[in-house]
Parts: structure tokens; C-alpha cells; sequence
């Protein structure tokens, strides 16, 4: 059980003498395993989004439950990555990524083989006395991961997880979640203002509009990989093909232009 | 670069000794003008000599660095309980709010005192055998540890203290775990500004109350006009002092290996 769903979340900061409603009654349900992304024009309460299904931040109004159950505050089962990867700068590479498995209580036998596998599955053999001041960002991200994931949460929210990488680490990593996604399956929830990120990698894309944030459309992307069969092919080639151009295209100007109406956001030649 | 910086570690070296060497001179001419008197303003010559008979003959009853060792022994118990309670109360006060609001006047209304201003009162409360001179090591180290340990705290990137709560870790770890590694560098920097001016607040202390210690030494010394011997304890005193900095500075560099040097703080990643 590890399905997040937000019922009539609303949220409001306080702005000096202002309120400013961040988000207004977004329900969204993420079902099991599922891959949701939420893309969207910055200050349209995404990351506040996520924040409240980790448990850093609290609804105004409205319940957000994990796994049938409402959060009420951070917890192991629902990590988080986020974008400046927060790795402890003293502690090495094998200490961040135990320090979560340190935190649940495991054995450290059980802890030392975690990490070990850990670092083989995030192409980080070799690098695990280092500490991340000495590697790059995407190595540094690759920690951040593979600390996300030793501790095996059923859920993983991550806030614009590759936003701080160049163009071509950004790349290598969005193949390198594609695989490990296909290796271990979670419920993701995933925020990024790239529309190709979102679209490449997940199965739904919630395209959300600001101030106050709320959701404008949630894309199927799913139905559409599957039938056009993007696995087969390596991520520039993805790209090219006419129904991720479709879906982008569509995405973004749900995102532009706030007369747009799609009639049919997927084309008939793809839906058979 | 590596030679560049050899280079300009060698004119720094020479700057430095020609300073040295240009106050010795002003000093050995002054001694030596005429009718300088000896009394008011020894001679370097004058100086060290004295100062390497006070290495092995007594004077006040113990020799240099038996004065020298009975000062440190205070101002090690001293600095150590200053630095007990300073860390654990400064990390305290930046996890809690309340332990903040609590604290911090008291503090503020207290701290600008100087440590030596508690001197009748460490007399009266602890007496002038090991307490009182305690007391005053412990008023000297101790604002600078507090507020440092405060600071370090309370400046922990929130976003690992976040991480480690999404990650499962308990109030302990996260004290332990987190947010004290992450203050560490600026603790660390909090014992260095304190054990400077617990040192000095000693030698202040040792002036007025104690029959041991290099302070002493150097009130005995004034009082029989022996001013060679005077600045051969202010020597030893500054010697110490910087001995002390030396040892917490290789204590801050072992603890921070895992900081960036500022080379590869430049380099973006």
C-alpha cells in the first residue's frame, strides 16, 4: 500500500500582512508503483505539493494520506531527493548512503552489503570513500539516489532531482532513473519544470497552473509509450518520435496559453 | 601554481623575519642609548639570559616552566568545563527555540562583562586555591565557545536537517549525527576565540591571587624589580598562547578534512 492521494488541498503562506494561497483544493491520486511528474511555471505550489507528501510541510486544509494513511510528518517510507542532493558533506559516500539504513534500525552487516550493492547499481564502485565535495554534481546526485533508495521506501518524492545538473549529466541520469525504475519499481512523485523530463519519464504528467496552483490537465503518457513502444529505444530517439513531440507540444501549451483546449491529446493513429 | 605559491611563501617568510628583526634592533638600540636606564628597558641580551637561567634556577619558588605548568593545569580544567557546558547549552539553544528564548538574554546581559571583573566574587564563592582562578578561566572561555556552538547550530543547512528527518533519524542522531558535525567548524573556531581569552583572563587571575603560575612569577618579579625577568614570562605567556592556538588549529583541520579547500570551492562541479 504505498498510493499517495491528495484530497482538497489547499495552502496558504503568510506574506507580511498578505496570505497568499499557494495551492487551491488539488486532489490528485498517484496510484501504486505509478510514475507521476508535475510540471509546471515556478511558484505554482509543486514543490509545496511534495513537500506535504513527505511530511516537511502541512495542508492548510484537505488530507494528503500515504498508503491510506494521512501524513503527519517525515518519515522513512516516503523519501525524498532533493535538488541541492543534501548529502552530508562529512560523512563519505558509503556513510550518507548508510545513514538512512542506520536510522531504521538494520544490522550492520545487512547495512555494509546494502551500501555495497548500492553503490554498484549506482555506477559508484570505486568512489566510496570520497567525500561528495570531491565529485561531481551527477555523482553527487547518484548518492543522493542511492541513499533514497537503500532504505527501499514504497514511495519516492523527488523535487526537481537532476534541476541542478548540466545538459548532458541531466540526460545520463533521466536514463539512469528509467532503469533503476524498471529494476525497483516505487510510486514516484516527481517535480521538475521540464516538460521533456516529465514526459520522457512518466507515466502521468499533471500540468499544473499558478497562483493559486491547482491542476490544469494530467497527461496519460503511459498508454502512449506502451503503444509506441519507447523502451526499445535510447532517450534522443524517444524524442523524436511523433507521439513524444505530440504529448510535449501539447503540455507546453497547456502550460503557455491558458485559452488552449486540446480536443483529442492523443492522436487516433496512436490510440489503437 | 604550486611554485607560484612556494614563491610567495618565501617573501612572506622574509617579511616576517625582517619585521622581527627590525623590532630587535629598535629594542637592542633603545637599551643601549645613552643614558638609558637598564631597570625601565632591559636589553634583548639582558632578556635572554635571564630567561635561560629561569628555565632551570627557581625564582618565586619554581622554575619557568613549573610556573608555566601549574598555569596550564588551571587553565586546562577551566577551559575543559567551560567547553562541557558551553557546547552542549549552544547546540541546545539553536535545536530549541525555547532553550534560545530562555537563555540568550540571560547571556546577552552577562557576556560584556569581563571575565577578570568576576575576580572578587570567584574569590569569595570558590576561594584562591584552584576555584576562583577556575572560575575566571571558565568566564573567559566561556561566551565565545557558547556562542559559537549557538551560531553553528542554528545556521545547520536546513536542508539536511530535513533530509535526515525524511530519512528516518530521531532527535539524538539528528544531534549527534547532524547537527553537531555541522557545527563543528564553527565550534571549533568558538574554542580557538576562547581559549585566547580564557588564557589571558588567567594570567589576569594569576596577577592578583594565586602563589603559583607564571602570572605570579611575573608580579614577583615586578615587585623586585627584576624586568628581565617580567618579559621573559611575557614572552613565555605569548609563547604559550600561540602553543594553545597551534594545537586547536590542527585540531580544527583534522575534524574538517571533509571540507572543500577554497580551490575546489571556486571549481564549479
Amino acid at each position: 500500500m504505498s498510493s499517495i492521494v491528495f484530497h482538497q488541498v489547499s495552502r496558504s503562506f503568510d506574506r507580511g500582512r498578505n496570505r497568499v494561497a499557494a495551492l487551491a483544493a488539488v486532489s490528485l491520486a498517484v496510484a501504486e508503483r505509478e510514475f507521476v511528474a508535475v510540471v509546471g511555471p515556478s511558484g505554482c505550489g509543486k514543490t509545496t505539493l511534495l513537500r506535504m507528501a513527505a511530511g516537511l510541510d502541512q495542508p492548510t486544509s484537505g488530507t494528503v494520506e500515504v498508503g491510506g494513511r494521512q501524513v503527519r510528518g517525515p518519515g522513512p517510507e516516503r523519501a525524498v531527493v532533493f535538488q541541492q542532493f543534501a548529502l552530508f558533506p562529512w560523512k563519505t559516500v558509503r556513510q550518507n548512503i548508510e545513514f538512512g539504513l542506520k536510522c531504521i534500525g538494520r544490522p550492520a552487516g545487512e547495512r555494509k552489503a546494502t551500501v555495497e550493492r548500492y553503490l554498484v547499481l549506482m555506477g559508484l564502485e570505486g568512489r566510496g570513500a570520497a567525500y561528495p565535495h570531491e565529485l561531481s554534481g551527477g555523482m553527487q546526485q547518484r548518492v543522493a539516489l542511492a541513499r533514497s533508495y537503500a532504505v527501499d521506501p514504497a514511495v519516492l518524492l523527488m523535487d526537481e532531482p537532476f534541476g541542478a545538473l548540466d545538459a548532458q549529466t541531466r540526460i545520463v541520469m533521466q536514463e539512469e532513473l528509467v532503469r533503476i525504475s524498471r529494476l525497483s519499481p516505487r510510486t514516484v512523485l516527481f517535480v521538475t519544470h521540464s516538460v521533456d523530463e516529465a514526459v520522457y519519464l512518466a507515466d502521468r504528467v499533471v500540468v499544473m497552473t499558478s497562483r493559486p496552483g491547482g491542476i490544469r490537465e494530467i497527461i496519460d503518457v503511459a498508454t502512449v509509450r506502451n503503444a509506441d513502444g519507447w523502451h526499445r529505444f535510447n532517450m534522443e530517439d524517444v524524442m523524436d518520435r511523433d507521439a513524444f513531440v505530440h504529448l510535449r507540444t501539447h503540455a507546453w501549451k497547456l502550460l503557455r496559453d491558458p485559452a488552449y483546449r486540446a480536443a483529442t491529446p492523443i492522436p487516433e493513429y496512436l490510440a489503437s | 601554481m604550486g611554485a607560484a605559491l612556494n614563491g610567495d611563501g618565501r617573501v612572506r617568510a622574509a617579511l616576517a623575519v625582517a619585521g622581527s628583526a627590525l623590532f630587535l634592533s629598535v629594542w637592542w638600540l633603545a637599551a643601549a642609548a645613552p643614558h638609558a636606564n637598564a631597570l625601565f628597558l632591559p636589553s634583548p641580551v639582558a632578556v635572554a639570559v635571564a630567561f635561560a637561567r629561569f628555565v632551570h634556577e627557581p625564582f618565586a619558588n619554581a622554575t619557568l616552566p613549573q610556573h608555566l605548568a601549574a598555569s596550564f593545569g588551571r587553565f586546562a580544567l577551566g577551559f575543559a568545563l567551560a567547553v562541557s557546558v558551553a557546547i552542549p547549552l549552544g547546540l541546545a539553544m539553536g535545536w530549541s527555540r525555547r532553550v534560545d528564548d530562555v537563555v540568550t538574554p540571560l547571556f546577552e546581559a552577562v557576556r560584556y562583562v569581563a571575565p577578570i571583573a568576576w575576580l572578587p566574587f570567584a574569590v569569595l564563592w570558590f576561594g584562591t586555591g584552584i576555584g576562583g582562578p577556575t572560575m575566571i578561566i571558565f568566564a573567559g572561555v566561556f561566551p565565545a565557545c557558547l556562542v559559537n556552538a549557538y551560531r553553528g547550530a542554528r545556521f545547520v543547512d536546513p536542508v539536511l536537517l530535513e533530509a535526515a528527518r525524511t530519512l528516518g533519524a530521531g532527535n539524538r542522531r539528528m544531534l549527534v549525527e547532524v547537527m553537531f558535525p555541522a557545527a563543528l567548524p564553527t565550534i571549533v573556531a568558538g574554542l580557538r576565540i576562547g581559549a585566547g581569552s580564557g588564557w589571558q583572563s588567567l594570567i589576569g587571575a594569576e596577577l592578583i591571587i594565586v602563589s603559583s603560575g607564571i602570572g605570579y612569577a611575573m608580579v614577583q618579579a615586578q615587585s623586585s624589580l627584576e624586568t628581565p625577568i617580567v618579559i621573559s614570562t611575557m614572552l613565555a605567556i605569548g609563547a604559550v598562547g600561540a602553543g594553545i592556538d597551534v594545537l586547536l588549529r590542527s585540531l580544527e583541520r583534522r575534524l574538517s578534512r571533509w571540507r572543500p579547500t577554497p580551490e575546489q570551492r571556486t571549481t564549479p562541479s
